[in-house]
């Protein structure tokens, strides 16, 4: 929860994330370093590079997957390492591989999930309509397309009230009416002081949306 | 002022039935793959009066070390699944980086993996002791003994199993590594069949197979928990 001594304007002026100057390497082969950048509430931010700059590497980091080589991630001013649990239950990760489990149906695939979101809101059924995937509910997963796979995914957006989304490629396979609606989604969550990570190689229909190109810090 | 470092212990407990729930639908929606160790179990058993000998004295002989031996094996090839499949569809990641605790998620699989593989097999064993003329004496060992063994034996697999679950083609790898810890759990268990037969009591061996699994629950989990952390951070 915020600092309530603080006054909203200057919270909302303090950096809610920060990086300070990480760098990883894995197996001692450099990958990326001197990475800084601080984010606010309610900013969207596009980290962008070509394939294998480290995009995905830098979102598993910030998602405390993998921990920064050198450098050290602040969350709310306070260093990763010392808040990791109230900071993992204020994150939604989605990575490339989506999560879910394709013997199950949408509802089930929820249904499980929902007590690792420990402030959940509103039901699986919402969260499921609210995709596009209303009369699909109890389908398995298998028979869906990819497509409405990634949906099943992006339903926990809907049912999480995390601050920070990390998204690696949230539009694969999303067809251009799930595009406008997730876009729209994640501008609601910003506008409502939330921060969004993502990568992604479309353009994005939003705007505001800092970019963060990775390479100046890939190590050749 | 910054949220709670400790997550509510109901919101835990809810996570843990929902993962052992979701396990189970799994296990029964995969029942062709769950019935493979246990038809192994029983088509060996079957084998063994065709191969050795259909002669009831030397087949007595040979019931307790041969159930106990196919038992552990039928862990053993059960345990490579363990995390697989959660690994590479992404649920794994989400429960690592879940808030809630690793090692009582971890605790919740090997659960559900016990119930599916272990208890079938205790189950099952006083039908493959009838198959291998077992003395009436052994049938009451045999099945606390595999009921305790087989508990011990998928902890101890699920260390392996969550070593080996990056690695391609882990499964040689994961016999190596759990191997060497099956071991007392096989010795003692087949010898509590054995002291039974021989009209000895089993007391003792039942008690040292239940202190093993005692001892691997307390440290499997943990142990477990952290070797999926090394894993996924490749």
């Amino acid at each position: 929860m915020a600092p309530t001594a603080m006054p909203e304007p200057l919270l909302r002026a303090s950096p809610i994330l920060e990086c300070c100057d990480i760098a990883f390497e894995r197996d001692f082969v450099p990958i990326f370093s001197g990475l800084s950048f601080a984010l606010r509430r309610g900013e969207m931010l596009q980290v962008s590079g070509a394939n294998g700059a480290g995009k995905t590497t830098l979102l598993r980091m910030l998602a405390t997957s993998l921990t920064p080589s050198t450098g050290q991630i602040l969350w709310r001013g306070e260093c990763l390492e010392r808040c990791r649990a109230a900071y993992r239950s204020d994150l939604i990760y989605l990575g490339h591989q989506a999560g879910i489990k394709a013997e199950l149906t949408p509802r089930e695939n929820l249904h499980w999930l929902l007590p690792f979101h420990p402030n959940a809101s509103g039901s699986a059924e919402e969260a499921l309509s609210a995709v596009g995937l209303s009369g699909l509910e109890d389908s398995p997963c298998v028979t869906l397309s990819a497509g409405q796979q990634r949906r099943v995914a992006l339903a926990r957006l809907h049912l999480s009230t995390a601050t920070l989304w990390i998204l690696d490629e949230p539009f694969t396979a999303i067809d251009r009416d799930g595009v406008s609606r997730l876009e729209q989604l994640m501008r609601a969550h910003t506008s409502r002081g939330g921060v969004v990570i993502l990568t992604t190689h479309q353009p994005l229909g939003l705007d505001g949306v800092r970019l963060l190109e990775m390479e100046p810090y890939v190590c050749a | 002022m910054s949220a709670p470092d400790v997550v509510p212990t109901l919101a835990t407990g809810r996570a843990f039935r929902a993962l052992l729930a979701r396990d189970l639908t799994l296990a029964f929606r995969h029942r062709g793959e769950m019935a493979n160790p246990l038809i192994f179990f029983v088509m060996v058993a079957t084998l063994i009066p065709l191969g050795v000998t259909p002669e009831s004295r030397q087949l007595a002989v040979l019931a307790p070390g041969v159930i106990w031996v196919m038992a552990l094996l039928a862990s053993l090839l059960s345990a490579e699944s363990l995390f697989l499949a959660d690994y590479r569809d992404g649920t794994l990641e989400q429960l690592v980086l879940s808030p809630q605790p690793l090692w009582l998620m971890v605790l919740a699989k090997i659960t559900v993996h016990w119930l599916v593989t272990g208890l079938p097999l205790t189950l099952l064993s006083p039908l493959l002791g009838i198959m291998l003329s077992l003395p009436a004496a052994g049938f009451g060992p045999l099945m606390v003994s595999l009921a305790l063994g087989t508990a011990a034996l998928s902890m101890i697999g699920a260390i392996g199993a969550a070593l080996t679950v990056a690695i391609s083609r882990g499964g040689l790898l994961l016999s190596l590594i759990v191997m060497p810890l099956y071991m007392p759990v096989l010795i003692f268990g087949a010898s509590a069949v054995q002291l039974a037969v021989d009209g000895m009591s089993p007391a003792g061996n039942l008690a040292v197979l239940g202190a093993l699994l005692a001892f691997s629950c307390l440290l499997s989990p943990f142990a477990t928990a952290g070797a999926l952390r090394v894993s996924l951070h490749g």
